[in-house]
């Protein structure tokens, strides 16, 4: 009886009014929304604190910027794959070893550009082979992507003889990939934007969501999803690749030291506080540009409010259980209201 | 309900496909013996038959899934040998199956075009999915709330609904329902039976109903075959037949069993 009365509701046209005003149902449509408003939040927060005059500086900013950007680049290939219901746990491994693998070809006496190809075709086929493991031996991407991790971590140490190197892409060259002051942003905001655009726009996003949401349904309609699957593997570790050369050429060492778990870590973080499903079918690559826009802001205002670095980690810690909570909780809201 | 579905003025055409002495095994085990079935265009044949009564192996065969030992199959009186379930789809053999068709966090329209998208260049038609998705939607008469709902938030009966359009949208000419009301309650059940005889109607369709619930189906199917052990034991029209009779055999089945 009680199934008869839920069922009558159901094929009337009209669709149900959320409790709330319109900016309530926005929030529920765009899941990215409500973290665009968590981080003005936090913005305003630093910006208003007794330290606001050392927040609101185009240095700060730079610093902020520096933070995020790695985070969006290597985390718009993380969402896309989660949205595939995969992971990438080697992402920041790939960071650290590519600007060596790059440094192995140069002393090797290629040429830089030469060299850069070279390392970014590696990269390729660290997502590669990432893929393939997962999908041709239907191994899970959490343990494939483990051992790749620890694999090229080995290699950056064999590589670099646990020592940094100075980065010999000058000039030109040198400013397109990080050199130029805001050069890694503009590197970010486009990678951002593409793979939004591909999300949103095109039937590789479509069959992402597919891929990740119900995949025996997205293969009985024809979608390879193994190709899927692979191609985003290959995004990731591209992007990972290009994220370590520009944020340490930036830097102006390549450190063997940096990027590694912590890096990958910040850019799942981020996707999954911009609403990115941990579980597959849905996500926003926008939604992980602003978690990783607020996780840069709560770390460097921090710092600046002289907190204690260490209560850092535990803020993420519960960031991202809260955020997945919220996200779950949404979810519920959603399928009761936006039918 | 039954008044409209038992009135069958469009009445079958020409015989579409048939199934002539199919014979299927799995090592030991006799999946299929010697079936032969024939469904006609604008008929509904229902294939009834227990659990294990081998009624899975006979889709997966015209849905080009397994190939046969022996046997052959005639699409308009040609012979085809389905190679892939993408060569049987493309001779407009579709298949609906009973809980996997479509993809949750998607909306409607893009369940309805999946792998069959709309784009200008790279990139997607959004709207102009949606127009044509709403508008072969309301054609065969499934109300949805809005096509770019997520098809998570719609009920069992209108999943279905989407997935039968879905099929019947890509020219097809055979539509096979895997339980279609299965785990569906009777008023949903109901909505899927009208949309079948509605599909009927158009005339330009044969449709194989496989079920095992053998009221619910009676009403809409003109012909039905009974599948018992690998076996075509039963096929005459359905007005010539009764659940009674029907449950009747296969109880006769258990007794000598």
């Amino acid at each position: 009886m009680a199934s008869e009365t839920e069922l009558r509701a159901v094929p009337e046209i009209e669709p149900r009014r959320a409790a709330g005003s319109g900016l309530a149902r926005a929030l529920l449509r765009r899941r990215e929304l409500s973290i665009v408003l968590v981080a003005i939040a936090a913005f305003a927060y630093f910006s208003a604190g007794s330290y606001g005059g050392a927040f609101n500086t185009s240095n700060n900013y730079h610093i902020l910027m520096q933070y995020l950007a790695p985070w969006a680049i290597i985390g718009a290939g993380e969402t896309m794959l989660l949205v595939c219901g995969e992971i990438d746990l080697s992402a920041g491994f790939t960071f650290t070893v590519i600007p060596f693998v790059f440094m192995s070809f140069y002393n090797q006496g290629l040429d830089v550009p030469l060299s850069l190809v070279l390392a970014i075709a590696v990269a390729i086929g660290i997502g590669l082979v990432n893929g393939l493991i997962r999908t041709v031996f239907n191994l899970s991407s959490f343990i494939t992507t483990l051992g790749m991790g620890f694999f090229l971590e080995g290699m950056t140490y064999i590589q670099s003889n646990a020592e940094p190197a100075q980065p010999p892409i000058t000039g030109g060259l040198g400013d397109v990939l990080g050199g130029w002051r805001w050069s890694e942003l503009v590197w970010a905001l486009v990678i951002i934007a593409v793979m939004q655009a591909a999300l949103s726009y095109t039937k590789y996003g479509v069959y992402a969501q597919a891929a990740g949401g119900n995949p025996l349904s997205a293969a009985e309609s024809g979608i390879k999803v193994g190709r899927v699957k692979v191609s985003t593997f290959v995004l990731t570790s591209l992007f990972a690749g290009l994220a370590g050369i520009i944020d340490q050429v930036r830097v102006g060492s390549f450190d063997p030291t940096s990027g590694g778990n912590t890096m990958m870590f910040m850019a799942v973080a981020s996707a999954v506080i911009g609403g990115t499903a941990l579980l597959g079918g849905s996500g926003t690559v926008v939604g992980t540009l602003f978690g990783a826009v607020l996780l840069a802001i709560i770390e460097n205002g921090f710092t600046l409010s002289g907190v204690n670095a260490y209560a850092f980690d535990v803020v993420i810690g519960i960031a991202v259980v809260a955020a997945m909570l919220l996200n779950v909780y949404i979810s519920r809201l959603r399928r009761k209201y936006l039918r | 309900m039954t008044e409209e579905s038992t009135d069958t003025n469009a009445g079958p055409g020409a015989e579409v496909l048939r199934v002539e002495n199919i014979s299927k095994r799995f090592g030991p085990v006799t999946a299929l013996r010697d079936v032969t079935l024939r469904v006609r265009t604008g008929e509904v044949l229902g294939l009834l038959g227990d659990n294990g009564a081998g009624k899975s192996t006979l889709i997966k065969i015209l849905t080009g899934f397994h190939r046969p030992d022996s046997g052959r199959i005639l699409m308009n009186g040609q012979e085809v040998a389905l190679r892939s379930v993408a060569h049987a789809r493309s001779l407009g053999i579709e298949t609906v199956y009973q809980d996997l068709a479509l993809v949750d966090e998607l909306p409607v329209y893009l369940n309805f075009f999946l792998n069959k998208e709309l784009t200008a260049g790279p990139f997607l038609r959004h709207g102009a999915m949606r127009r044509q998705a709403a508008e072969a939607l309301g054609e065969i008469g499934i109300n949805i709330p809005s096509v770019g709902a997520e098809v998570r938030a719609l009920s069992g009966g209108q999943r279905q609904a989407i997935a039968v359009a879905r099929a019947v949208n890509t020219a097809a000419k055979v539509l096979l329902l895997d339980e279609p009301l299965a785990a569906m309650g009777a008023r949903e059940g109901g909505q899927i039976l009208r949309l079948i005889d509605r599909l009927r109607r158009r005339g330009d369709l044969a449709i194989i109903l496989i079920a095992h619930n053998y009221s619910q189906v009676m009403d809409v199917c003109d012909r039905v075959n009974l599948l018992q052990h690998g076996e075509i034991t039963f096929d005459r029209p359905s007005a010539e037949t009764s659940v009674t009779e029907l449950l009747e055999l296969v109880h006769a089945e258990y007794r000598t069993a």
